[in-house]
């Protein structure tokens, strides 16, 4: 029992390693590649290429004075940055990183919750992240702030509903919500997004609305409401949102490389043991990356949707074609072909 | 090992507070968030007793009941809406339009 | 180790559950409702209903409560002042008539569990399982889950049409105020809150 409790701490030690530093190195891949498309320099003074500007904003942070509006809810305004943290640090437990490991005779999964509700429990714990954007918009006594997190809410939920589909349209096939039996049945068949191309697209599409990117990201959005819900954050609170917001973005990553492109494993490659959970682990890093940079390419890429545009593609043209992705996938698991 | 009865007491126990607060409160909203209090009691009443029984019909019928209670809370809510659109208060003390 | 988890969160539930009925602020209801939400999850996972557990949180508490905050926030709800939230009276009848039901409640089981109640029955592998559960819903159940999904879309309906503005009415054209909701003309809160 004890051992297990260990494994379960190390191995989630482990995650979270990875997890915390995905928004220093964010911060740096973000705006040197948005300078790159805008075809101009970036940060470039603070270290060769710019590499240490993460450490000077950091310091910036922490210096910087955290100034409270008078008539702003105290608890709730405290609460928001942290409730942003907890859905954005535990959904990753699901997501595995290798294959099973033996170690002195036992068997250990590489999951830091190995249960049999899997899927579930991220689609849950990740809907908790409504909480702190509705919570700071309304706890700022600031019009803009409320607004922005009324409609930060309403997108939310909205592309939920695309998200889950998508997501059960995956495992339909496997039979079972568990990640590793998702990885375990693309290692035996074809990466999932070669027959489900629609239930990838749909769930891409999906993942920008939740995590707040542009083109969908009207509730923060910069030259329309200030900045939205996050108005009147500075220095570690503000912080605490923009780590919120890349974990959550590397976690929902995390699950889409696993839904559709074989998490951990690579196309015959299979290695056991020690060795075997290393090139796991980085090759789901790997994978992460390429969606992170993804993610970035098309926020500097497109235009912001209007607001009323975002709801009629969540509930008039998403919701559909995930619908028409789960029949679709139902008819080919029936007759045989995944 | 925790006896059954003392999850079907916690269950008691919120179902009463969420009766006192059904009945207590002014706030439209504040007495349908007691109904779900209440809604909540019942269903771990049903997965404790499902767990008794080795049975899963207390977890199905728990799953009917929150899939009621999100259909109610959508159009409970809907309702407070329009109230609020005509009366402009969700008071039930002022949501009163009988002689007596 | 059990009975540590569940006295834990027990507990919890029945505080956030006291500050959901008795707060002021419908905010700081709802938030105390999802911790009562949360709990009563753990039970459940602890009960061996772990789908339950996760289902709670993905539909109470990720659905449900935000439709309610959403609600209040586009209502622009504000604190009602302590003594009048209460209906005068009510309580007088309210309060007495759940201690009886939680006393007669108490006393059933304070009696079986002095004449030695049978304990919990061990989890079989069955009862946690999701095959087990879903065979069990699309076999003797299949007629409930079919009309709960016609009542879900009766539902989504109905909430559709209440909430609508009535067709021919503009926002500034009508007898109702010039903003229906957040308010145009407000004033932020002056005072602070606390």
């Amino acid at each position: 029992m004890s051992e297990e409790l260990v494994a379960t701490l190390l191995k989630y030690a482990v995650m979270f390693g990875v997890f915390i530093n995905v928004a220093p190195i964010m911060n740096w891949v973000e705006r040197r590649a948005c300078a790159y498309i805008q075809d101009r320099p970036g940060p470039n003074r603070v270290g060769p290429l710019g590499l240490f500007q993460p450490l000077a904003d950091a310091a910036k942070f922490m210096l910087k004075e955290a100034v409270t509006p008078a008539a702003a809810d105290k608890l709730l305004y405290l609460l928001a940055p942290v409730l942003a943290l907890l859905p954005a640090f535990t959904t990753f437990v699901i997501v595995p990183f290798g294959p099973d490991l033996t170690v002195g005779g036992r068997t250990i999964p590489l999951v830091v919750a190995p249960v049999d509700t899997g899927v579930l429990l991220f689609l849950a714990l990740s809907s908790l992240a409504v909480y702190s954007l509705v919570l700071a918009g309304y706890a700022s006594n600031n019009k803009f702030s409320l607004l922005g997190g009324i409609r930060a809410s309403a997108q939310l939920i909205s592309y939920e509903l695309a998200l889950t589909l998508s997501v059960l349209a995956v495992l339909l096939p496997v039979n079972s919500f568990r990640l590793s039996d998702i990885v375990a049945y693309q290692q035996a068949h074809v990466w999932n997004f070669i027959p489900q191309i629609l239930g990838f697209f749909v769930f891409l599409v999906a993942s920008f609305a939740e995590t707040n990117r542009l083109p969908f990201d009207l509730p923060e959005a910069e030259s329309e409401l200030i900045a939205g819900f996050h108005t009147e954050y500075s220095a570690m609170r503000f912080a605490a949102f923009f780590q919120a917001e890349y974990t959550n973005m590397a976690a929902l990553a995390a699950l889409g490389v696993t839904l559709f492109f074989g998490g951990w494993s690579l196309p015959g490659v299979h290695l056991t043991g020690w060795l075997g959970a290393i090139v796991g682990l980085v090759t789901l890093i790997a994978k992460i990356g390429i969606c992170m940079a993804v993610f970035v390419w098309v926020r500097w890429t497109f235009p912001r949707f209007r607001y009323d545009q975002l709801m009629r593609l969540g509930w008039k043209v998403l919701l559909p074609l995930s619908i028409l992705n789960l029949i679709l996938v139902a008819a080919m698991t029936l007759a045989g072909w995944l | 090992m925790v006896p059954i009865s003392w999850y079907l007491m916690l269950a008691a126990l919120l179902f009463a507070i969420g009766t006192v607060g059904a009945l207590t409160r002014r706030n439209g909203i504040s007495i349908f968030l007691s109904i779900e209090l209440m809604l909540n009691a019942a269903n771990l009443t049903l997965v404790a007793y499902s767990r008794q029984m080795g049975d899963h019909t207390g977890q199905l019928i728990v799953f009917f009941v929150m899939a009621v209670a999100a259909a109610e809370a959508a159009v409970g809510l809907a309702l407070f809406i329009a109230v609020f659109r005509s009366r402009r208060t969700i008071d039930v003390n002022r949501l009163n339009l009988m002689r007596w | 180790m059990e009975t540590f988890i569940f006295l834990i969160f027990a507990a919890l539930a029945v505080a956030s559950s006291l500050v959901v009925v008795m707060h002021r602020s419908p905010v700081y209801a709802t938030m105390s409702l999802v911790v009562t939400l949360f709990s009563v999850a753990v039970l459940f996972v602890l009960l061996g209903a772990p789908f339950l557990g996760a289902l709670q949180i993905l539909i109470y508490a990720g659905a449900i409560v935000v439709l309610f905050l959403f609600v209040i926030m586009l209502l622009n709800l504000q604190k009602a002042s302590a003594e009048a939230d209460r209906r005068r009276g009510q309580l007088w009848v309210a309060l007495p008539g759940a201690l009886i039901f939680v006393g007669m409640v108490g006393l059933v089981f304070l009696r079986a569990w002095r004449a030695g109640a049978p304990p919990l029955q061990p989890l079989t592998a069955d009862l946690v399982s999701l095959k087990g559960l879903a065979a069990a819903l699309f076999s003797d159940y299949l007629l409930p889950f079919e009309i709960v999904g016609l009542l879900l879309l009766v539902a989504v309906i109905g909430a559709t049409v209440a909430a609508r503005r009535a067709p021919d009415a503009v926002a500034g054209s009508g007898p109702l105020p010039r903003e229906d909701f957040v308010g145009a003309g407000d004033e932020p809160r002056k005072e602070a809150r606390s």
